[in-house]
């Protein structure tokens, strides 16, 4: 049988000769060169860039931390040390890589709200959102081992807390949490795997990231208005437009980040951390990273141990069943006037549930905490899928275009003209 | 499978019967596919058995704790298998209050007669049953909580003057590990 290569458009020859055996080419041109994209995106279509740009940021920083620092529990404090005063740019390596989680995250966190304001988890979108719910789910296992390796206080005492999790399960717990330390307590043997799977895990997000990626391509783009374009004046090729888009957006965020690593690095971490782990000394209050916080929060709402933790895991589950529990078939929250309170409401108990994570359940934190808890859980399992019975929409546009330009592209006539001036 | 005869039958007319070769090769397909499985399922037991504890972790070692320095009133930390001891010496109010408990007001209903092999002395493994914090209370200065024995800064589990949990998030009384007494003051503990 005879084979004959596939005729590439371009004129290179040693691209052409490259694409006419692997159409990469073709293919990084059809998805992000010419990749018909709506017209109307806000800003907030720039956080799934800039996370993919953290992912990145984070991976090359780690992998050369990894190069000086040891992962064993009498070595590890003391690596880290020599890391921010002795390596070369050991300080700048660390405090992007320490800060760079926390940026990932607030990054992780607006595109995941931006996702639920405008609708993208929805039909056919289901697939795409749910691939992003395991990369935030992975997002929060990575960062909860690598929060261990500085072998602080914070870090000693942050990971018996979180193993202890599993000694909620009936029967097994015990068992499960021996398994996953090596031993009976936090200890040497559980620092050496947390090291090798916190190196691990992000080439597992790469992946599915990838896959994540990939059905964006298949269904394309959600955008503002949560209406699917119609014809070829309702997007733009995501090169140059997007692409310059997304490099000012870097540029604004990159900004932010350098203020952090260079002027604030400790500011987000705990003061606790500095102090060499003790197994013989819990300190005084144990917190998690901010981005934990709502968490936090709902595992300590309830006095029941198990009740406590699986409402805890149940929160991030909510987030997979997201796609089925809302029932409008409208997808922008511009067009959905009660959905659009709920939404806000929501944004703003997380907000409460971090405040009350940071403090001490006394008091009338305690209540804040339920009743916070009581209204995340109330707006994924009976606000969403009421507000799809009840919630009367407004008209949506007949066009992205029409909806953008003010009906200017959609007269065709003067579409026409225009199309003669060019 | 069968559309797997009709192909199956040119090839295995050479090997006499049809039906025969399709039998054998379903039985090798089977055969073959579990022997698959249960290796798999074999080499993944060994990877997940590797990060169970390993046998120095196991050793089961002992340690001897000397009880003349303790006063009364007062408890001591140590370590065991990696974890803490809590050793304390009760005050003959402390054993009053933990004999004489209802056992219809415990979440975790036990005696104290149970927990203890001389009354005064109280040995325990201070880890929170909660989420495994340390609770505070061997010295009197520490917050011992309201029922006078140990009190978890984490989470706010409270336990009395024979580790039981009076209030709070945590589930279960603090641990009892092995030991005896080898001597009047020496307790072994392992």
């Amino acid at each position: 049988m005879a084979h004959t290569t596939a005729p590439s458009a371009f004129q290179n020859p040693v691209i052409r000769w490259v694409d006419e055996r692997l159409p990469i080419f073709t293919m990084l041109s059809r998805e992000y060169g010419v990749f018909p994209t709506p017209r109307n995106f806000n800003y907030l279509w720039n956080f799934g860039a800039l996370a993919m740009f953290m992912l990145v940021a984070m991976i090359v920083t780690g992998i050369f931390l990894a190069m000086q620092y040891t992962p064993n529990a009498d070595l590890a404090f003391d690596s880290v040390d020599r890391i921010t005063r002795d390596v070369n740019y050991g300080w700048m390596l660390r405090t992007l890589h320490s800060n760079g989680s926390s940026m990932f995250f607030a990054v992780v966190y607006i595109h995941l709200f931006r996702g639920m304001y405008y609708g993208s988890y929805k039909r056919p979108r289901e697939l795409l959102w749910l691939f992003g719910a395991v990369i935030y789910l992975l997002m929060m296992a990575t960062a909860f081992l690598g929060y261990t390796l500085p072998w602080g206080q914070m870090s000693f005492w942050g990971a018996t807390v979180i193993t202890n999790f599993f000694t909620a399960l009936p029967v097994i717990g015990k068992a499960i949490t021996t398994w996953l330390w090596g031993g009976f307590a936090v200890a040497n043997p559980t620092l050496n795997r947390f090291f090798a799977l916190h190196y691990l895990l992000p080439f597992v997000i790469a992946a599915v990231v990838f896959l994540h990626v990939w059905a964006l391509h298949v269904t394309g783009s959600n955008n503002p208005l949560g209406i699917e374009p119609k014809s070829a004046k309702d997007t733009v090729p995501f090169h140059p437009y997007y692409t310059s888009k997304d490099m000012f957006g870097l540029s604004i965020f990159l900004i932010i980040y350098a203020v952090i690593v260079f002027f604030i690095p400790d500011y987000l971490g705990d003061p606790d951390n500095y102090i060499k782990a003790n197994p013989l000394l819990t300190p005084v209050s144990i917190e998690p990273e901010w981005y934990f916080l709502p968490f936090y929060a709902i595992l300590r709402s309830v006095p029941d141990k198990l009740a406590g933790v699986s409402l805890m895991f149940g929160a991030v589950v909510m987030l997979f069943l997201m796609p089925w529990l809302d029932t409008s078939k409208v997808r922008s929250a511009k067009f959905r006037p009660w959905y659009q309170w709920c939404f806000w409401f929501f944004v703003l108990d997380t907000l409460l549930l971090g405040l009350v994570g940071s403090q001490h359940p006394e008091g009338i934190w305690i209540l804040l905490g339920r009743v916070g808890t009581i209204y995340y859980f109330g707006f994924f399992l009976i606000l969403l899928p009421l507000l799809g019975w009840f919630e009367k929409t407004l008209p949506l546009p007949a066009s992205i275009s029409e909806s953008v330009l003010g009906g200017y592209l959609s007269n065709s006539k003067i579409a026409a003209k225009a199309m003669e001036k060019a | 499978m069968v559309d797997a005869t009709h192909q199956g039958t040119g090839l295995s007319a050479g090997h006499g019967d049809a039906e025969g070769g399709q039998s054998r090769r379903e039985f090798l397909y089977l055969a073959g596919g579990a022997l698959g499985a249960v290796a798999s399922a074999g080499i993944a037991w060994t990877l997940v058995d590797s990060m169970n504890p390993a046998a120095d972790t196991l050793a089961l070692s002992t340690i001897d704790v000397n009880l003349a320095p303790i006063a009364e009133g007062m408890g001591i930390v140590t370590m065991w298998q990696g974890k803490p001891v809590f050793v304390r010496h009760r005050t003959a109010q402390e054993i009053a209050e933990a004999e004489n408990v209802k056992l219809s007001d415990l979440t975790d209903p036990a005696t104290d007669q149970s927990r203890v092999k001389k009354p005064q002395w109280l040995v325990l493994i201070g880890i929170c049953t909660h989420l495994g914090c340390i609770p505070l209370g061997n010295k009197p200065s520490d917050d011992r909580g309201a029922w006078g024995g140990y009190h978890c800064p984490c989470h706010g589990s409270e336990y009395d003057t024979s580790g039981r949990v009076r209030r709070g998030p945590a589930p279960l009384n603090l641990a009892v590990p092995p030991y005896n007494f080898t001597s009047d003051t020496v307790v072994r503990v392992g």
